[in-house]
C-alpha cells in the first residue's frame, strides 16, 4: 500500500503543477512510512516540504495554501499528534466555504497513519475517525487496499473539499496487490461490496476489513468495505440490510460514540422493519489504547466477530 | 573558557507624529496632501462607523460588536500601504482595515447582524472573512505566503491579530514558519493593551511584543500605534520587503482599546478609568487634525463636509444593509460541500 500511494501522489503531482506536499520528515526521509520516498528527488523541496514540528500550522498553513490556489497535502506524522490541528480542522478547514458563501475553498487533504497493529508507542495506534465524521464540510475517507488507496489518494486531492484520508498502519506493508500504472479514481462518498451474501451484512472499513475477511469463510456474510465514512454512501448500506435483515459492524474505535454508533442509528431509522436481529458491534473497548503487549486483546479478534455473527444468526 | 555574547537583540520603536500634531520630518514618509487628507476621512468615516455601529447595536439592529475606537490608525495606517492585490486575514476587530480597501459597508455591517452573506469577500478584494478563534487565522497567512511564495507572485499577505493573540500556539507555529521559509508575510500586532480583561502585563513577560520576532529570525518593531503616518511607514517598509522576496516582519502597533471588548463586555469591571482618560490624549484622529490645521489642510468647514460626507456614506449602507432580506433558510446547506450529500438532500426537507 505505502508503493500505492506514493504513485498516487506522484501522479497527481506530474498532472498538477498546484499539488504540494507538507509535513514532518516527507521530504529527505521519505515520511516515516516512507510513502514520500523519492518524490523529493523528482519534484524538488519547493513542492515537497519538509516543515517544522508543528501539527496545527501544518494544517492550517495548507488552508492558507488552498485559499491561494494550491492543492496541498499535508501529511500529519500519526493520527495521534493530529489533535493540535483539530482546530484548524474543525473551526476553519470545515467551514471556510461556508463562512465565505464560496467565495473561498478549501481543497486540502490531510493524510495521517492510524490504528493499532504496529507495535508502536503510546498515541500511535489510535483510530479516531469518528471526530472527523461529526465535523460537517468535512470528508473522511479510509482506503483498505493498495487498488483503493490510490484510486480514493486521487479522489480526494482532486476533491473541492477538505478530506481527511486515513491510511491504516498496519496495511502498509502486509496487503499486496497489483496496482495499475496511470490514472484512475475510486468516487469518494460510495461503498464497495466486497463479497455478496444473504445472511448477514458486515459493515468494516481499513485494517478491520481483513479481519473480518479472515473471519467468515464458511458464512454467507455479505461484506461493505466502506472506504468513505462521511459522506456515507447510506444507499448501499441499506439495501443490503434490507436484503440480509442482520448487521454486524466491526471497528477499531471504542465504542461509545464511534462511528458504529451513528450507522447502527442511520439502519435503526431506516431499515428497522426489515432486522431480522439486534445489531451488533464488534469494537475496541472503552479503555485507553495499551500498549503493544495488550494490544492485541484491544483490537477486535477473530473470535469475538464470529461470536457477533453467531449471536445474530440465532435469530 | 571565557562566556561570551553570542547574539543579542536590539528593538526600535517608530514615532513621527506627536499627541500634538508635531511632526518629525526627517522620518515622514512620502505622502502627498491629497494622501494624508484621504487617510484623514478615512480616520473620520471608521470612527463614524464604529459610533453608528454602537448605536445599532443598542437599538437591537445589529449583533454583538467589536469596536475599534482608539485603534483606528493602526489599521488605516497599515492598510494604507496596501494593494488590492495583496491578501489580508483579519481578527475580528479590524474594521478599519476593511473600510480603508473598500470593503462594501453594507456588507460589514450584514455581517454584524448575523448575516455571514456579509463576509463574501467581493472578487476584487482578497480579505478573508472576520476570524473569532483569537491568532487562528495566523496560520492561513502563512500558508497564502507560501502559495506566493511557490507561485513567485509579488504579493503581500498581511496577518492581523492583538497581543492576546500571541499567546496562542498558533501564533508561535506560525512566526516561526515564517521566520523558517522566509515568507512575504507581514504580522500586524495590534498592542490594544487589553485581551478583554487580561492586562497586557499578565499576557507576557516580554518587555514589547515586537522583540518576540527576534526568537523566529526575523525583523520587530514597535510602531506608536495612535500615530497613523508610522504605521504607514513600518507596513510599507514590511510590504516592500515581503514583496521583493526579503521575508517577514513583525509590527506591533502600540495603541489602545478604548471602547470595551465587544458590545458584550463591561470594561469599567476590570480597568481603571485613569488609564482611559489618560490615552484619550494620545488620540490618534486629533494629532492628525492638529497637524493638518498647522499645514493648512484643515478647517471648520472641511470638518462639517467630511462628517457630512460620512454621515452619508453610513446612512446609504445602512438602508442598503436593512433592505437585504434574511437568508433563506435553504441557505445555510449551499455550502458545506461544493455538491450537497444524500443526507443534506433528506435534511432540507424537514425545514
Amino acid at each position: 500500500m505505502v508503493q500505492a500511494i506514493n504513485l498516487a501522489l506522484k501522479e497527481e503531482m506530474r498532472r498538477d503543477k498546484n499539488v504540494v506536499l507538507l509535513g514532518e520528515d516527507v521530504g529527505k526521509d521519505g515520511g516515516v512510512f516512507r510513502i514520500s520516498e523519492g518524490l523529493i528527488d523528482e519534484f524538488g523541496a519547493e513542492r515537497i516540504m519538509d516543515t517544522p514540528l508543528a501539527e496545527s500550522v501544518i494544517a492550517g498553513a495548507a488552508i492558507g495554501m488552498a485559499l491561494y490556489g494550491l492543492k496541498p497535502v499535508a501529511e500529519i506524522q500519526f493520527m495521534g499528534f493530529i489533535y493540535p490541528a483539530f482546530d484548524q480542522i474543525f473551526s476553519h478547514a470545515s467551514r471556510i466555504r461556508s463562512r465565505s458563501r464560496g467565495r473561498f475553498t478549501c481543497p486540502i487533504v490531510v493524510r495521517t497513519p492510524y490504528g493499532a497493529g504496529i507495535k508502536a508507542p503510546e498515541l500511535h495506534s489510535e483510530s479516531t475517525e469518528a471526530f472527523f465524521c461529526h465535523m460537517p464540510g468535512i470528508k473522511v475517507v479510509v482506503p483498505s487496499s493498495p487498488y483503493n488507496a490510490k484510486g480514493l489518494l486521487i479522489a480526494s486531492i482532486r476533491d473541492p473539499d477538505p478530506v481527511i484520508f486515513l491510511e491504516a498502519s498496519r496495511l502498509y506493508r502486509s496487503i499486496k496487490e497489483e496496482v495499475p500504472e496511470g490514472e484512475y479514481s475510486i468516487p469518494l462518498g460510495k461503498a464497495r461490496i466486497v463479497q455478496e451474501g444473504k445472511a448477514v451484512t458486515i459493515l468494516a472499513w481499513g485494517a478491520m476489513l481483513h479481519r473480518t475477511l479472515q473471519t467468515i469463510e464458511d458464512i454467507d456474510a455479505e461484506v461493505i468495505d466502506l472506504m468513505t465514512l462521511s459522506p456515507l454512501d447510506e444507499e448501499t448500506i441499506l439495501k443490503s440490510v434490507k436484503k440480509t435483515g442482520r448487521v454486524v459492524i466491526v471497528h477499531e474505535a471504542a465504542k461509545t460514540c464511534g462511528f458504529g454508533a451513528e450507522l447502527s442509528a442511520t439502519i435503526a431509522e431506516d431499515a428497522m422493519l426489515h432486522l431480522k436481529a439486534p445489531i451488533m458491534r464488534v469494537t475496541g473497548f472503552d479503555v485507553v489504547m495499551p500498549l503493544p503487549k495488550l494490544e492485541d486483546f484491544y483490537i477486535p479478534t477473530a473470535a469475538r466477530i464470529k461470536k457477533a455473527i453467531d449471536e445474530v444468526m440465532k435469530y | 573558557m571565557p562566556e561570551k555574547i553570542i547574539e543579542s537583540c536590539n528593538i526600535k520603536r517608530l514615532e513621527i507624529l506627536d499627541e500634538k500634531g508635531n511632526l518629525d520630518e526627517s522620518l515622514m514618509p512620502p505622502l502627498s496632501d491629497e494622501q494624508i487628507k484621504k487617510m484623514y476621512e478615512l480616520l473620520a468615516l471608521s470612527r463614524a462607523f464604529d459610533q453608528r455601529a454602537l448605536n445599532l447595536q443598542r437599538e437591537g439592529r445589529l449583533g454583538t460588536y467589536a469596536s475599534i475606537l482608539g485603534q483606528e490608525a493602526s489599521q488605516i495606517g497599515s492598510a494604507f500601504a496596501l494593494e488590492k492585490s495583496d491578501w489580508i486575514f483579519p481578527s475580528f476587530r479590524e474594521m478599519g482595515v476593511y473600510i480603508t480597501m473598500g470593503y462594501p459597508l453594507h456588507m460589514t455591517y450584514q455581517y454584524w447582524s448575523g448575516d455571514e452573506r456579509g463576509v463574501k469577500c467581493p472578487d476584487n478584494l482578497n480579505i478573508f472573512p472576520v476570524c473569532v478563534p483569537v491568532g487562528t487565522q495566523i496560520p492561513h497567512a502563512v500558508g497564502a505566503a507560501m502559495g506566493v511564495k511557490y507561485k513567485k507572485d509579488k504579493k503581500a499577505v498581511i496577518a492581523y491579530f492583538g497581543d492576546g493573540g500571541t499567546s496562542e500556539g498558533d501564533f508561535h507555529e506560525g512566526m516561526n514558519f515564517a521566520g523558517v521559509f522566509k515568507l512575504p508575510v507581514v504580522f500586524i500586532c495590534q498592542n490594544n493593551h487589553w485581551a478583554i480583561s487580561v492586562p497586557r502585563e499578565k499576557q507576557t513577560a516580554s518587555k514589547t511584543f515586537a522583540q518576540k520576532a527576534f526568537a523566529y529570525g526575523f525583523e520587530g518593531i514597535q510602531v506608536d500605534g495612535n500615530d497613523i503616518f508610522a504605521v504607514y511607514k513600518a507596513t510599507k517598509e514590511a510590504v516592500d520587503k515581503a514583496r521583493n522576496g526579503d521575508g517577514p516582519t513583525f509590527i506591533e502597533c502600540f495603541t489602545y482599546r478604548m471602547s470595551d471588548h465587544t458590545t458584550a463586555d463591561d470594561a469599567i469591571r476590570y480597568r481603571p478609568k485613569e488609564e482611559v482618560e489618560a490615552w484619550k490624549a494620545k488620540d490618534p484622529i486629533l494629532r492628525v487634525k492638529l497637524f493638518m490645521e498647522k499645514k493648512g489642510l484643515w478647517s471648520e468647514k472641511y470638518q462639517k463636509e467630511i462628517d457630512e460626507k460620512s454621515k452619508a456614506t453610513l446612512d446609504e449602507a445602512v438602508k442598503m444593509e436593512e433592505k437585504i432580506e434574511r437568508p433563506s433558510p435553504k441557505d445555510m446547506f449551499e455550502f458545506t460541500y461544493e455538491k450537497m450529500t444524500q443526507r443534506q438532500m433528506r435534511q432540507i426537507k424537514e425545514l
